[in-house]
């Protein structure tokens, strides 16, 4: 793609509003919750208080017989296992024989208020048979099963250890040798606590059958009582489809005109940022032909990576509607977000690096345990992540990782903004700060000796092009006036660095397919409106405004003659979701190779008219012009009804598939391959109160390389947005449960907005956004992602403030008062409690 | 079973509306489920998170702990009714101009609260808007934008009371 310089745009590159962002503002998106259906029923599912136990038995006949309940589901009537990663489908929708945490949902009902619903699940009498549970990754790992310590899933082989999800070990390069070369070496163990992603939508998913007259009959005759697995059994027999009709199904229909009646199809809207995914799972485990299935993804107030794959709510209103033959709401309270959870790993790291007097790294080794939760989840991907996302931006001659999930008594753990790279990044970084205070190196100019470049390979071979991480580097040190004030504030007071890189979408799919990855259906008419249909999930990262711009900018359309309709499997095209940072890159392909078919053609039709050659026609601002004489122009609409009148209807179709050989030829070597990377570098400055151990953040600078900013307000937002959440999970954020001694063992310690703390207006520090553009030869007009990469440097550009500040390292997170105070005063003891020494080769301003 | 329902009177966004509701329903259940004014969300059931918060006579208030029958006999306004018949409130405009919203969720708490400062406060400073949101989590902006936005429509809403100039909708 050539370069186009921003005098050449209209649109991209500017600040721009959202297309969706009045509406917000003025109450009128429809969230899912917001939706009524007639006759609506509202679900509950009812959780295990036990966080292992074998489910004895479950007697839902009292909770049947109550007035206005309609539809009463348990695990065995969805028996099909499931799991976002195909590899490891290692969950049912409600639990069938064995509950694994408390919140494990065990049975669903349907009624007609909130308060039946309620009253339903008390009835229903479920049998336990406890069994030893285990919270402790390492306890889980050594276990060798049996009655006394039994492992959460069956083992994947004979002699393995059930309570193992994956295990990856890679190295590159002459390790030994690296750090034997080596004139520094760093070693300690850091421990990464998870958080939970909080947003502020609970879970929300509406499921209606529309199936007249079966669907709805059966659904009566069930919620009249005799109901069992057996007549689930029937209703999806009856319904799904996925066969031809037995001819003695279709009663006499031998008749003039008699027809077989319509087979059902099922409705499901859901706040999910994959409904795709979501398609595809509901098919396979309720058994509906594909082709009867429609997600509905409507707004989604915040995911961040919590909403991504499959959960037990989507499962249950589509089979309690079919059950009851009406539609079904379930919302999930704000206790069940967090017990869902699906957020970040706990990551319990030891990390070994090494370096040249000078400051080269020689050698890094890497040794994780991920305390994966009840199930697998992402988890296969996440522990890859744990290792190959961490390679650039700095040149590494040799690197091992060692990484293992392990599968503990408590919510499943899976991804969250910035997967499994987030926490690795945290201990690697601080091992950096560590190695440039050991050599009297300012830690800066230790980060641009090691710099990689771009067009380059890293160490485990992935390719990387474009690379803006210098200019982030020189953007946070200028900004935060480093050069002055790093290591010459007063004691208490730090300022901290730290680097990374992030994908821009994974090169593979979840599933492997030859698939486009996503594609963009445009429409154009004599009105001059633009319609765009986008598989993509807006999910308040601007994903429908992006592609609002993209058109707008191609097909020289104004924003408001745009209208994009996005996130519904019947009617948009497919994407694979809103996750990996993939969407900016992939949908933005996808909807510049539709809108430049759809162009070619107006232009071709407005040559003709003026009877010039088609490379003279300019589409731009609401005008087609002339470009050896703008003077000579026609209203854009004018255009479009030429090009309507030539061709006929205008309709154009654009998909995007990643390039497949940007990786080693390794077992794994495709799990961390993107088409491009973003890079990011923060300056955090800190104030360490000595006496509490209350550590403020007073600023975070936040450089990002996002090759090319294509609305500004929103690459901001997205800086903003992700330093912010570092923050949290630097200061004071911990998914964490209680043990014996503190109430009961596997219970969430804090599962309320209140009790989980995330910052307010008041803790969140000033944030400055220093936009870099590196222009990617890839991606739409050179964007890379902007989502999730400037998270990472939060947390290590804390850490390593807070050593710039007092003189002491914490590798625990949350760098919470008690934390922070207790390694405060061992320094005290320790008398190491002082302002660090300078390096050797920190240049003033005066200096340079 | 089934719940009674009881009729409640409320005036919203200067309608006087009636709705059978159970008795013990908040005042966002009744707004949300029963008279469709689904702009003020529910984030957390329990007065944490701010996503709720509509004005009360004036005042912001966490309408998914107010008992529906706080209520009746006051003035409620939810974001449905913070525009005036020239169009949005500047703080809803000044909102889409600097991005302050993402995915939307916390944006009518927040409104609603900001809506509030600005009747007592037209010129907040930064930190004057940062404490008067401290009630309204948001997940996905870091506040920034949310504050540049505030701070604005105060700017906006002053040009407009000194007649000194016409509001800005860059």
């Amino acid at each position: 793609m050539a370069e186009k310089a921003q005098s050449d745009f209209t649109i991209v590159g500017t600040r721009q509003r959202k297309v969706d962002g009045l509406a917000k503002a003025m109450g009128r998106a429809r969230y899912t919750d917001d939706i009524a259906l007639p006759d609506m029923l509202h679900g509950k599912i009812l959780r295990s208080p036990h966080p292992h136990a074998r489910i004895l038995s479950i007697d839902t006949s009292a909770a049947e017989a109550l007035e206005g309940v309609h539809a009463v589901v348990t695990g065995r009537e969805m028996a099909v296992p499931y799991g976002v990663i195909p590899w490891t489908p290692d969950e049912y929708p409600l639990c069938v024989d064995r509950v694994r945490y408390i919140g494990d949902g065990v049975a669903a009902v349907a009624a007609i208020d909130e308060d039946t619903a309620n009253e339903a699940l008390r009835r229903i009498r479920v049998e336990y048979e406890e069994l030893p549970p285990v919270f402790d990754p390492f306890e889980a790992l050594e276990s060798k099963g049996g009655d006394d310590a039994p492992y959460l899933h069956e083992p994947r082989k004979p002699g393995w250890n059930g309570n193992i999800t994956k295990v990856v070990k890679l190295e590159f390069g002459d390790l030994e040798e690296g750090f034997r070369g080596s004139d520094v070496i760093v070693e300690h163990d850091f421990l990464f606590e998870g958080t939970t992603h909080a947003p502020i939508e609970p879970h929300c998913a509406i499921g209606l059958w529309e199936a007249d007259p079966p669907g709805r009959h059966e659904g009566v005759a069930f919620s009249e009582g005799s109901g069992g697995p057996g007549d689930t059994e029937a209703i999806l027999r009856r319904s799904r489809g996925m066969e031809p009709k037995d001819q003695s199904d279709r009663g006499d229909l031998d008749g003039e005109g008699q027809l077989p009646p319509p087979a059902g199809q099922l409705t499901v809207w859901s706040s999910t940022q994959v409904p795709h995914y979501l398609h595809r799972e509901l098919s396979r485990v309720l058994g509906l032909d594909p082709a009867r299935v429609r997600v509905i993804q409507p707004p989604v107030g915040g995911a961040f990576g919590g909403k991504s794959e499959p959960f037990d709510l989507e499962f249950c209103v589509g089979l309690l509607a079919m059950k009851a033959g009406r539609p079904v709401k379930i919302l999930y309270t704000r206790e069940e977000v967090f017990y869902s959870h699906r957020g970040r790993h706990p990551f319990h790291m030891k990390y070994r690096v090494g370096a040249t007097r000078d400051g080269r790294l020689t050698a890094v080794d890497a040794h994780t345990v991920l305390d994966g939760g009840a199930y697998a989840s992402f988890g296969l991907v996440t522990t890859y992540y744990s290792g190959q996302l961490l390679t650039a931006p700095y040149q590494m001659p040799a690197y091992r990782f060692d990484s293992t999930r392990v599968y503990t008594n408590k919510p499943a753990c899976g991804p969250k903004r910035g997967h499994g790279s987030v926490q690795p990044r945290f201990a690697f970084e601080v091992q950096l700060d560590r190695i440039a205070h050991e050599l009297r190196i300012d830690p800066i100019e230790l980060r641009r000796r090691n710099f990689m470049g771009s067009d380059t390979r890293t160490v485990n071979e992935l390719r990387v092009t474009s690379n803006g991480f210098l200019e982030c580097l020189d953007a946070v040190e200028e900004a935060s006036g480093w050069r002055e004030r790093f290591r010459t504030l007063p004691f208490g007071r730090g300022l901290g660095v730290a680097g990374s890189t992030y994908i821009s979408g994974t090169n593979y799919p979840i599933y492997p397919n030859d698939m486009p990855q996503s594609a963009v259906q445009i429409q154009i008419d004599r009105s001059g409106r633009v319609a765009v249909f986008s598989g993509a999930s807006e999910i308040g990262q601007g994903t429908d405004s992006m592609v609002a711009y993209l058109a707008a900018e191609e097909l020289g359309v104004p924003l408001e003659y745009v209208r994009v309709m996005a996130g519904d499997t019947d009617f948009t095209p497919v994407d694979l979701g809103a996750y990996s940072s993939r969407v900016t890159f992939m949908l933005g392909n996808a909807c510049l190779e539709a809108a430049r078919k759809l162009k070619a053609k107006v232009r071709e039709a407005v040559a003709d008219h003026w009877e010039c050659p088609a490379g003279q026609v300019l589409l731009a601002g609401g005008w087609a012009l002339h470009a050896p004489d703008t003077g000579r122009k026609m209203p854009i609409r004018e255009a479009f009804v030429l090009a309507e009148s030539r061709f006929g209807t205008l309709g154009a179709v654009g998909s995007y598939n990643t390039p497949k050989d940007v990786h080693g030829d390794y077992r794994g070597g495709t799990i961390g391959a993107s088409p491009a990377y973003s890079f990011t570098a923060h300056v955090a400055e800190v104030d360490v109160d000595v006496e509490t151990g209350q550590v403020r953040v007073d600023r975070i600078w936040v450089a990002h390389d996002c090759g090319r900013a294509l609305n500004p307000v929103l690459v901001e937002g997205q800086m903003e947005g992700s330093a912010y959440m570092g923050f949290g999970e630097a200061i004071m954020e911990e998914q964490v449960y209680k043990d014996a001694d503190h109430g009961r063992a596997g219970l969430h310690n804090a599962p309320s907005l209140l009790d989980y703390r995330i910052p307010t207006s008041l803790d969140t520090p000033e944030l400055t956004s220093l936009i870099v553009e590196s222009i990617d030869p890839e991606g739409p007009y050179g964007a890379k992602e902007a989502g999730e990469g400037p998270l990472h440097p939060a947390i290590p550009a804390i850490a390593n403030a807070i050593f710039d500040a007092v003189g002491v390292r914490i590798d625990r997170l949350p760098f919470s008062p008690p934390r922070v105070w207790r390694a405060l005063e061992d320094a005290r003891a320790g008398g190491e409690l002082a302002k660090p020494a300078a390096p050797n080769d920190i240049r003033t301003k005066s200096e340079l | 079973m089934s719940t009674s329902l009881e009729i409640v009177r409320l005036t919203v966004n200067g309608d006087l509306r009636t709705a059978g509701v159970p008795p013990h329903w908040t005042l966002l259940e009744t707004l949300r489920y029963a008279m469709g004014l689904t702009g003020s969300k529910q984030g957390c059931d329990k007065g944490d998170c701010g996503a709720c918060t509509v004005l009360v006579d004036g005042e912001p208030t966490l309408s998914c702990i107010t008992p529906v029958w706080e209520a009746e006999g006051h003035r409620v306004t939810t974001v449905e009714g913070l525009a005036g018949p020239d169009g949005p409130h500047p703080v809803q405009d000044a909102f889409d101009r600097y991005g302050a919203g993402q995915c939307g969720f916390c944006t009518p708490g927040v409104l609603c609260s900001a809506a509030a400062l600005l009747e007592r406060t037209p010129t907040p400073s930064r930190r004057e808007v940062k404490e008067a949101l401290a009630g309204n989590l948001c997940r996905c902006t870091g506040y920034t934008k949310i504050l540049d936005a505030v701070v604005d429509a105060g700017r906006v809403l002053a040009e407009r009371t000194s007649g000194s100039g016409e509001a800005s909708h860059g």
